[in-house]
C-alpha cells in the first residue's frame, strides 16, 4: 500500500484530551513529516502513550483535530498499523494471526500464506508459521507482534514502547526491524523509555512532560542542546519533580 | 437399605440388558435436551456476543435481566409455555401441547439465558484484552464478534455445557408442558418422578444412574477438548 498516496504529513491542531476533569493531553500542535523516524521521549505520565492512541484513532481528542492528508475515497486507518507494549495474539497460529490482519485489509486469500510467511522469515520466526501464537514467548510474541504491523506494509507505523520488557538481544533484533521498516519507506512513531534506543533509531524528538508538547528537535539538537529545562534535566536522568521544586527559590534543602 | 441394594442390582441389570423402555426413555431424553441445547446456542452466543462488545442505550438494565432469567424456575417457564401452545392460547392452532416439540420450546427458554449471560461475560474479559489490537487492525464490531466466538471456542463450550446440564436435569417445564406420555413425551426426569411416587423405584434408580452417568461423559469429553485446546493454542 506504500505506492499509494502518502497520507503524510499528519497534523495535529489543538489537540487535548480529558477524561472527567482530567486534562490527560494539553493544546498539541504539531505537522509530522513522512521519511523521518519521530521518538516520543518523557516521563512516566506525560501521556506519551495517550498522543500515540490519539494520533492512530484509537481515542478521539475531546478537543482539536487530527488530520491526516487525504481524501475521502481512501481512509487512513487502512495504511497504518501499531505495535504496542504487550503483545496481543489471537488464539491460533503466527501465521494465522498475520493472515488475519491482511484479511481485514482487504488482501486478496492466495496472497495471504506468502505475505504472511514472508513476513515472519524477515522476524526470523519463519519455523514458526504453524506453531500456535500464544505458546511462544514474550519477546517471540512481540517480534510475531513486528511482522504483523509490518506484513500490512503500512506508510505509517505506530510503536508503543515496543522492547520495554525485553533483554538485550531482544531489543536489539526488534530495533533492527524497525530500521528495516523505515528504511522500506515507513514512517516510524515511537515512544520509549530507553534512551539509547532514542538516540540510535531518531531522526527527531518530541518531548512531552504532563501532557504538553515542550520540545520538538531534530534527533542531534535535542540530545546535545535540549532548549527546555526539564528536558535537560530529563536527559541528565534526574527526577522531573525535585528538578521542579529546586527551581522554585526557597525550596532547597537545609543541608 | 436392603431396598436399596435391591433397586440398585434391578436397575444395573436393566441398564445391561439395555431394556427397550430404558433406552427410549434415555434416548427422548437426549434428543429433546441436545436439540433445545443447539437453538439456545445459536441464539445465546450472538446474543452473548452483541450484549459484550455493542454500547446501546439500556444495555446495563438488560444484562441484568439477562442474568436474572439465569434463575428461571422450570415449573413457571412450563406454566407460560404452557399457556402459550394450550388450545386456547395464541400458538394453540399448532397443537404443539403435550408433544416433544412443546418440551423443547420450553428448554430453549430455559436455556438461552444460561448461554447468554456467561457468554456475555467471557466475551467481554476477552474483548479488554483484544480491543486496542484488533480497533488497530481496523475490525468492525460485527467482525470483532466473529473473531471472538471464533477465538473463545472452547471457552464457551462450558457455557454451552452449563445449558445441557441446565436442560437435563429439570423436571418441572417438561412434566408440565411434556405431560409425561408414555412412548411419547415421557423422559428420564420426568419419569424418575413418576417411578418414584409409584414406588418402582429400581427403574427410577437406573435412570437417575445414567442421567449421572451421561452428566459425567459429556462433562469430562468437554473438559479434555479444552485442556487439549490449553496446550495447543494457549486459549
Amino acid at each position: 500500500m506504500n505506492n499509494m498516496a502518502s497520507i503524510l504529513p499528519l497534523t495535529l491542531k489543538d489537540v487535548s484530551f480529558q477524561v472527567t476533569d482530567k486534562r490527560l493531553i494539553k493544546d498539541i500542535n504539531i505537522t509530522l513529516e513522512a521519511n523521518k523516524s519521530t521518538i516520543i521521549l518523557g516521563p512516566n505520565g506525560a501521556g506519551k502513550s495517550l498522543f500515540l492512541r490519539l494520533c492512530h484513532g484509537l481515542l478521539q481528542p475531546t478537543e482539536g483535530k487530527v488530520q491526516w492528508n487525504t481524501t475521502n475515497d481512501h481512509d487512513p486507518k487502512f495504511f497504518q498499523s501499531m505495535v504496542f507494549q504487550r503483545p496481543v495474539m489471537l488464539r491460533r497460529s503466527a501465521g494465522a494471526n498475520i493472515e488475519y490482519a491482511l484479511k481485514l485489509h482487504d488482501i486478496p486469500k492466495e496472497q495471504r500464506e506468502p505475505i504472511a510467511r514472508d513476513a515472519l522469515k524477515r522476524m526470523g520466526l519463519g519455523r514458526f508459521y504453524g506453531h500456535p501464537a500464544r505458546v511462544l514467548s514474550f519477546g517471540e510474541q512481540q517480534r510475531l507482534a513486528i511482522a504483523r504491523a509490518w506484513a500490512l506494509n503500512p506508510q505509517v507505523l505506530f510503536l508503543d514502547e515496543p522492547s520495554a520488557s525485553l533483554d538485550p538481544a531482544a531489543t536489539h533484533s526488534i530495533e533492527s526491524a524497525i530500521e528495516a521498516i523505515r528504511d522500506s519507506g515507513t514512517k516510524i512513531i515511537m515512544t520509549t523509555h530507553d534512551l539509547g534506543q532514542a538516540k540510535r533509531l531518531a531522526d527527531e524528538v518530541l518531548f512531552l512532560h504532563r501532557g504538553r508538547l515542550l520540545e520538538y528537535a531534530p534527533a542531534k539538537e535535542f540530545f546535545d542542546h535540549p532548549k527546555n529545562d526539564l528536558a535537560q534535566a530529563f536527559l541528565k536522568g534526574e527526577l522531573l519533580w525535585w528538578k521542579k521544586k529546586e527551581l522554585s527559590p526557597g525550596h532547597m534543602g537545609s543541608t | 437399605m436392603n431396598d436399596i441394594w435391591a433397586a440398585l442390582g434391578a436397575a444395573f441389570s436393566m441398564i445391561i440388558g439395555l431394556d427397550s423402555d430404558l433406552a427410549e426413555i434415555v434416548g427422548l431424553s437426549m434428543q429433546v435436551s441436545l436439540m433445545a441445547v443447539g437453538i439456545a446456542t445459536l441464539i445465546g452466543l450472538p446474543t452473548g456476543a452483541a450484549l459484550a462488545l455493542y454500547r446501546f442505550k439500556g444495555r446495563k438494565p438488560l444484562i441484568i435481566v439477562v442474568n436474572a432469567l439465569m434463575g428461571l424456575p422450570p415449573v413457571v417457564v412450563g406454566l407460560l409455555v404452557y399457556l402459550m401452545l394450550s388450545r386456547s392460547g395464541p400458538f394453540g392452532v399448532f397443537g404443539l401441547l403435550f408433544t416433544p416439540s412443546a418440551m423443547i420450546i420450553a428448554q430453549v427458554i430455559l436455556v438461552t439465558p444460561i448461554v447468554a449471560a456467561l457468554s456475555r461475560q467471557l466475551i467481554e474479559n476477552m474483548w479488554e484484552e483484544y480491543e486496542e489490537q484488533l480497533m488497530s487492525l481496523g475490525v468492525t464490531k460485527h467482525g470483532a464478534a466473529l473473531t471472538l466466538l471464533w477465538d473463545g471456542r472452547f471457552s464457551l463450550l462450558t457455557t454451552v455445557l452449563a445449558g445441557f446440564g441446565r436442560a437435563s436435569a429439570e423436571v418441572g417445564a417438561v412434566m408440565i408442558v411434556g405431560g409425561n406420555i408414555d412412548h411419547v413425551t415421557r423422559v428420564m426426569t420426568t419419569s424418575i418422578a413418576l417411578e418414584v411416587s409409584k414406588g418402582d423405584l429400581p427403574l427410577a434408580l437406573g435412570l437417575g444412574i445414567i442421567l449421572v452417568a451421561l452428566s459425567i461423559t459429556v462433562n469430562g469429553a468437554a473438559y479434555i477438548i479444552r485442556d487439549v485446546a490449553r496446550q495447543r493454542q494457549g486459549a
